[in-house]
């Protein structure tokens, strides 16, 4: 493994550079300009006040830490009790497990197994008799928490999680999620846009209850959200979007239709959502930048780099193509919240899935690898480094593997 | 009537309903996130709803991710969990997803559940679009509340006045995505094509950078004309002056490349070639001219035409992207220059 350190961010080592790649109006001012303005100004107080700080310091390596200890703390306490304010999130609570117990293993947290099967329990309940899972025990079953439940389940990886699942009717559940047109449904009498083809193929291969037919046409559909852009969005003729771009490489990858996928143009407009002066990325073409895209955008790299290294000679094998010391600074210096968890941006306040999504982007940022080796990018003191993601699920690596290799065991469903 | 009454105000005098009686509490604790006052007469305490036997959450004995829920929310929950299981449609029921849905709105069950009702009951449903109208102005951004409309209008059949309404949200948000969404689906639905560019156009004056205006101008020209000659001529034009008036707008230049790829290559459509090396000659240091400019050569290099010259001249646009306008990028530009090299140098 080799490893690649840089001194210190782009704000330390030159503050007046990095200045210059703030936004350039034309002198044509508008409302996407002024927001743009104003988030870099929140962001470059944070870089100074960083730099500042650094100036003083006698050491070597000038990084942030990641505080641990903070966000382990906000994130045990969700784990048991939530403010009444996250009454909005009560269709969501599987969601939530995933959030936090996903942000646990990358800070290398050790679930203690009576924990773990509370978890799994709870989870149960949100278990559907017709299958699929709930956002709460009740409540009927929807593509998404579904998708979370599997997650939280895989990443516990306890044989009670993994035996929890109800194989038989999941499949049952996510073959009549899916239309005629191949595209996914939410729910029943529920919208339809590309998570849903993401979440059913995530959950339907991490358990081994994929048929191809269950997926008939949806490869199609996915490729037919790919916009003038480069990008993918959540329905054909919409815009181009992070988080359904995401869903849609990954859902093509693990349905084996990556070559639907116009991929040069994906990489160009994934390349150009790195925000030049912030470091983090942007969801969409002239909005904003937001922690939580640290994953979505930058997590699609690992798996463009994936479908590239099948034929592209000229592929880096050393890094993802993206400024990972960039988006580790923006990351470190301005999502961290002073009480544990993470935001969006500066002067945001910190949630469970912004917690979640910011630690993903930075453990993808941390390391690179593919078949033969890895590399590391770890910014900062090894007390900033996070477990290693698998970038299609984002869920532990070894998660996956585990979860892979229990289910592969078993023999896949026949539901009609 | 309604029977329940918030009242947000911690202060002045709450509203007294004549004729009945009222629970005054306050919020339970110093929580700063409950800290309103409510009024409230539960559903446990109605006299209309003895019938029913409330069913509590059953999150087990072991629960996780536990919400402190206000009394109210458990209350209407607890009632709400019961006419779900016992499946009952009835006016009552209706009103009851109403308070259910005020009090989480992304609650895709107690939707689903209100439909099923509308349904039954054979509801008024140009009223329902009226209240979903409110709600959404309350949510906008949440997916349940405009997948209800979208279905409320499914069901009417008829465009009714969603153009409106959702130039309406997009005056408050005009990037709004599901506003975005709702609007594309209903011109294509109801075919209303016609005056769609120029609400586009109306936006881009407004916002020049607004991508999602921009996104639904590819949409109209590329769904409602053949991307004829004479349609691309005329987005070309109007595309490149507004690259003229902010070179450094990326949704611009990504526009122009979409629009003409439906016809052409871009090094191929007349006058781009010479549209680009005059800003280039001026100094002009748009990351996004020269992206456009090596996009240009790559197409050059494909058709094989002038190899040599054309292979250098990207080559050195993508070493002036990498290593100077546009270095955040600099592993992707040179990953470009590499390939480009690999694929059509002579050796």
């Amino acid at each position: 493994m080799r490893v690649f350190k840089m001194a210190a961010p782009r704000c330390v080592i030159d503050l007046a550079a990095l200045t210059r790649q703030k936004f350039v109006d034309d002198g044509v001012s508008s409302h996407s300009a002024d927001e743009q303005e104003n988030v870099e100004a929140s962001v470059e107080q944070k870089f100074n006040i960083f730099h500042q700080w650094a100036e003083k310091e006698p050491e070597e390596f000038k990084w942030p830490p990641l505080n641990k200890e903070k966000h382990l703390r906000y994130l045990h306490k969700g784990l048991h009790h939530l403010p009444e304010s996250y009454e909005c999130l009560d269709a969501s609570r599987p969601w939530i497990c995933y959030w936090i117990l996903h942000s646990l293993y990358l800070l290398g947290e050790k679930i203690p197994e009576e924990e773990a099967s509370r978890v799994t329990q709870f989870i149960g309940k949100c278990q559907c008799p017709d299958g699929g899972f709930a956002g709460s025990p009740g409540q009927q079953a929807h593509l998404a928490p579904t998708y979370a439940a599997v997650l939280t389940l895989c990443t516990l990886g306890t044989e009670e999680a993994y035996k929890s699942i109800n194989r038989e009717t999941l499949q049952s559940f996510l073959g009549s999620m899916r239309t005629t047109s191949g595209a996914f449904t939410m729910h029943r009498g529920g919208e339809v846009d590309v998570r849903g083809a993401y979440c059913a193929v995530v959950a339907a291969r991490l358990t081994n209850v994929y048929k191809p037919e269950m997926f008939e046409g949806t490869a199609e559909w996915i490729a037919s959200c790919q916009s003038y852009e480069g990008g993918f969005a959540g329905q054909s003729g919409m815009e181009a979007h992070g988080g359904y771009t995401f869903c849609s490489i990954a859902a093509l990858v693990l349905l084996g239709h990556e070559r639907l996928c116009d991929t040069q143009a994906l990489l160009r407009w994934l390349a150009q959502r790195q925000m030049r002066f912030e470091g983090g990325f942007q969801g969409r073409t002239n909005k904003l930048v937001d922690g939580c895209y640290s994953f979505w955008q930058a997590g699609a790299f690992p798996v463009v780099h994936s479908v590239l290294s099948k034929q592209d000679t000229s592929l880096d094998c050393t890094s993802w193509m993206f400024n990972e010391e960039a988006l580790q600074e923006y990351i470190l210096i301005c999502c961290q919240n002073l009480n544990g968890g993470l935001v969006d941006k500066p002067g945001k306040p910190r949630d469970y899935y912004h917690t979640c999504y910011c630690l993903s982007g930075l453990s993808l940022s941390q390391h690179y690898l593919n078949e033969h080796h890895s590399c590391n990018y770890v910014m900062g003191g090894p007390e900033n480094e996070l477990q290693v993601i698998h970038p299609i699920f984002n869920i532990g690596l070894d998660s996956a593997k585990d979860a892979v290799a229990y289910f592969s065991r078993l023999p896949v469903p026949n539901i009609r | 009537m309604k029977q329940c009454y918030v009242n947000e105000q911690l202060q002045g005098q709450p509203r007294k309903p004549p004729n009945i009686t009222f629970i005054n509490k306050m919020a339970a604790d110093d929580d700063v996130e409950s800290s309103s006052e409510e009024l409230c007469l539960f559903y446990k305490d109605r006299e209309e709803w003895k019938d029913v036997t409330p069913v509590p959450q059953d999150d087990g004995p072991h629960a996780v991710v536990r919400i402190a829920y206000s009394e109210r929310f458990q209350d209407v929950y607890n009632y709400f969990r019961a006419v779900l299981k016992s499946n009952e449609m009835s006016e009552r029921a209706f009103e009851l997803t109403t308070e259910a849905a005020e009090l989480n709105p992304a609650n895709y069950t107690v939707w689903h559940y209100r439909r099923e009702i509308l349904k039954a009951l054979n509801k008024d449903l140009k009223q329902e679009l009226e209240y979903i109208s409110e709600v959404i102005q309350d949510h906008p951004k949440n997916y349940q509340v405009w997948h209800h409309r979208r279905v409320l209008v499914e069901w009417l059949n008829t465009e009714s006045n969603e153009l409106e309404f959702t130039a309406l949200i997009l005056k408050i948000d005009a990037k709004n995505y599901h506003a975005w969404s709702h609007r594309q689906w209903v011109i294509q639905t109801f075919n209303l094509w016609e005056n769609e560019l120029a609400y586009v156009d109306t936006l881009l004056q407004d916002d020049l950078r607004n991508n999602s205006a921009w996104n639904q101008r590819f949409f109209v020209v590329s769904n409602n004309t053949d991307c004829d000659d004479a349609t691309v001529e005329r987005e070309v034009t109007y595309t490149k002056e507004i690259i003229l008036k902010a070179p450094n707008n990326e949704s611009s230049w990504n526009y122009l490349k979409g629009i003409v790829s439906t016809k052409e290559t871009i090094f191929n459509y007349p006058g781009l070639d010479e549209f680009c090396q005059t800003m280039y000659d001026k100094q002009l240091k748009s990351p996004y001219l020269l992206a456009f400019m090596v996009d240009m050569c790559e197409d050059k290099l494909e058709a094989g035409v002038d190899k040599e010259t054309t292979l250098s001249k990207a080559t050195e646009l993508c070493t002036l992207l990498a290593d100077t306008i546009d270095t955040i990028r600099k592993k992707y530009w040179d990953y470009i220059k590499k390939r480009l090299v690999s694929r059509f140098s002579e050796n």
